[in-house]
């Protein structure tokens, strides 16, 4: 097989859609907190989290589904303390996302020794399986990556769907937006911005935290360390490259996550002439290419990172 | 709920957040000890004893807050001009691919002249690894956290290249680590026999001289202006841009000495565990320092202390070590709201 036929084979859409789904997750998350005019940069420790929590619920003999709500609301915790001190205590959104990525992070670590001290190989449980849909998967090429993934990879598309309709169609998407453009605007309608940001940071958290669990219950079956590995900080990339926008994100992210299972293939038809590490550093360069790429152009919301205080302007 | 601004606080009442912060932080932490099955009060003491109750005890918290220092400084003069460098961890490493790089048996030269030729290079390697994402930052506009974030990732697949690649030490049994570095490039220990090296003399020095930068130099008083407000720093006519570039190079430099004094003090030779996150717990350093340089040589023997003391209890009481990790990142957060305490008042309605 030759780099070009790759592109022609049913299996590296499939691995694409699988690599985008926790990406698509995340990114929606992140690009609420930013309509609203926050920048969450606990979103790599509380993905971190959701992994952890979603896959324990399982382990501990919940169902999937609860797993994923348990590590929805474990998000969503953490948005609350990082919205509390960003947004009505107007702190740093800088330093107070890198303490929240850092205490999320540990406290899962801590948790995880905590609730198995001895085990070497991490445990498995029994993730979420392919679910095709019958006549749709059958579609040559794409068929089988839309229509045989798990029920997760579907609820990341309606999520998609959810978040645009309510940002767009909605009173209270046009609120938000508002909170991250003009929020005096916001005020003078009589809604509390405070209550919009802290509100759009727990549902942003919330979501970033399945797009976590995504990776223990549906891409692999277990927890290990350091399993988000930069995927947190990718998405921020994905939300600059999707200006802000959630279709524009969605497409960032699959041709994202095609690049990444385009990679892999190549890493294996080079036969190691070429470091592997070169093909794994691919992903975070790409990232940085594309936000240099867009960033002229890039019209970011224009409250984003203001703190707002109410009566001042 | 309003914020006011608050006169400025006494010199008592400054030095009193910190403590109050940390105080908030053993009360938060000692509910997941508590949640460990252990008592919170014999766990603190066992951390307290393992990070200073001996004499080898106190030597291996200094010797463990030597890069924290580095590191520290990175972000604390990064950060008082706003410039967000989370890529310390990066720098770091760089640092330590020139210390090996030049090292080994390239340079024969003796070893007063090599050693600030080692450093001098790490620090170059250092601050341009930054000047990247600085330039990004003000020629394009491109958010400088993201990009030395994903810095990390990259530098370290490239430092695990170079060790599997060029730097791999042959004689290594396979394993990904570089050749020692000779006699000459070595720092000495400061006592015979004991880990702690004359990297924490250095460490020292540099914070005084990052201190003398910061409060009695032109360049540090205009990047304080420029971190302060870059708009009214640029209409009384100071270069934001230039200033950030110096910034970004000292930043990057000071990090990279943090590997530089790794490799040359303590390790001998670069692996990919050369750093356990010293870049990340160095944002901590720095916010608990309140960003003042002298001020972060405490902090970093502190945070030093809470990770070896940690280890050392958790070699006794069934609690994991990571409940540093969670001490070190709960200060970071409670510190941000006592330093936001001693300038403002919080108004309820």
């Amino acid at each position: 097989m030759d780099a070009f036929e790759i592109l022609f084979t049913a299996s590296f859409w499939v691995a694409a859609i699988r690599i985008a789904s926790p990406l698509i997750f995340a990114t929606m998350g992140e690009l609420i907190c930013e309509r609203a005019g926050v920048l969450n940069l606990g979103i790599e420790g509380i993905m971190t989290a959701g992994a952890f929590a979603g896959w324990f619920t399982v382990y501990a003999g919940g169902d999937l589904w609860t797993g994923v709500l348990v590590a929805a609301l474990a998000g969503a915790m953490f948005g609350l303390l990082h919205a509390t001190l960003t947004v009505p205590l107007s702190l740093s959104q800088h330093v107070v996302g890198i303490g929240v990525t850092l205490l999320a992070t540990s406290l899962t670590y801590f948790t995880y020794r905590l609730v198995l001290p001895e085990v070497t190989s991490p445990p498995k449980i029994e993730p979420f399986q392919p679910l095709p849909i019958p006549g749709l998967s059958q579609i040559p090429l794409f068929g089988e990556a839309l229509f045989s993934q798990t029920p997760l990879t579907y609820l990341a598309f309606v999520t998609v769907a959810v978040v645009a309709w309510v940002l767009y169609r909605t009173p209270v998407g046009l609120a938000v937006r508002a909170a991250g453009e003009n929020p005096s605007a916001v005020e003078a309608q009589g809604i509390s911005v405070t209550g919009i940001r802290m509100g759009a940071v727990m549902v942003g958290s919330a979501l970033m935290a399945v797009g976590g669990a995504f990776l223990t219950m549906s891409a692999f079956n277990s927890f290990f360390f350091e399993m988000i590995n930069g995927r947190g900080w990718i998405c921020i990339a994905l939300v600059v490259f999707g200006s802000w926008r959630p279709g524009k994100a969605l497409l960032g992210a699959i041709l994202f996550a095609a690049f990444d299972a385009y990679q892999v293939r190549l890493q294996q038809l080079s036969g190691g002439i070429v470091p592997y590490q070169v093909f794994l550093m691919m992903p975070y360069a790409l990232s940085i290419l594309a936000l240099i790429l867009v960033a002229r152009r890039a019209t970011y919301p224009k409250a984003l990172m203001i703190p707002y205080q109410k009566g001042e302007r | 709920m309003r914020l006011e601004p608050k006169p400025a606080p006494s010199l008592g009442m400054t030095l009193l957040f910190p403590l109050a912060a940390i105080a908030a932080t053993l009360l938060l932490t000692s509910l997941l000890v508590l949640a460990a099955g252990a008592s919170p009060l014999s766990v603190f003491y066992l951390v307290a004893k393992g990070a200073a109750g001996s004499q080898f005890a106190l030597l291996e918290t200094l010797t463990r807050a030597t890069p924290l220092i580095f590191t520290g400084l990175a972000v604390a003069v990064a950060f008082r001009a706003k410039l967000w460098n989370i890529g310390a961890e990066a720098q770091l490493y760089i640092g330590g691919v020139v210390t090996v790089v030049l090292g080994t048996g390239a340079l024969p030269l003796p070893s007063v002249i090599l050693i600030p030729v080692i450093m001098l290079a790490a620090m170059l390697a250092g601050g341009l690894l930054l000047l990247g994402p600085a330039i990004l930052k003000t020629r394009f506009g491109v958010d400088e956290v993201v990009t030395t974030l994903l810095l990390n990732f990259i530098v370290l697949l490239f430092v695990s290249m170079l060790l599997e690649g060029v730097l791999k030490d042959p004689m290594g049994l396979g394993w990904p680590q570089s050749q020692k570095v000779i006699a000459d490039a070595q720092l000495p220990r400061i006592i015979q026999g004991k880990r702690l090296h004359y990297g924490f003399v250095v460490a020292i020095v540099s914070a005084i001289v990052v201190w003398v930068i910061m409060k009695k130099t032109v360049l540090g008083y205009e990047m304080r202006a420029v971190g302060h407000n870059p708009e009214g720093a640029r209409f009384v006519g100071i270069p934001v841009n230039r200033v950030l570039m110096k910034t970004a190079l000292l930043s990057g430099g000071l990090a990279a000495l943090a590997g530089f004094s790794e490799v040359s003090g303590l390790k001998g030779n670069l692996t990919l565990d050369l750093s356990p996150g010293y870049g990340y717990s160095g944002i901590v350093v720095a916010m608990l320092a309140m960003l003042n340089p002298l001020g972060v040589v405490v902090s970093a023997i502190f945070v030093a202390g809470i990770f070896v003391g940690a280890d050392a209890m958790s070699r006794i009481a069934k609690v994991p070590s990571y409940i540093a990790d969670v001490m070190v990142a709960t200060s970071l957060l409670t510190m941000v709201v006592a330093i936001l305490l001693t300038r403002f008042r919080v108004r309820w309605k």
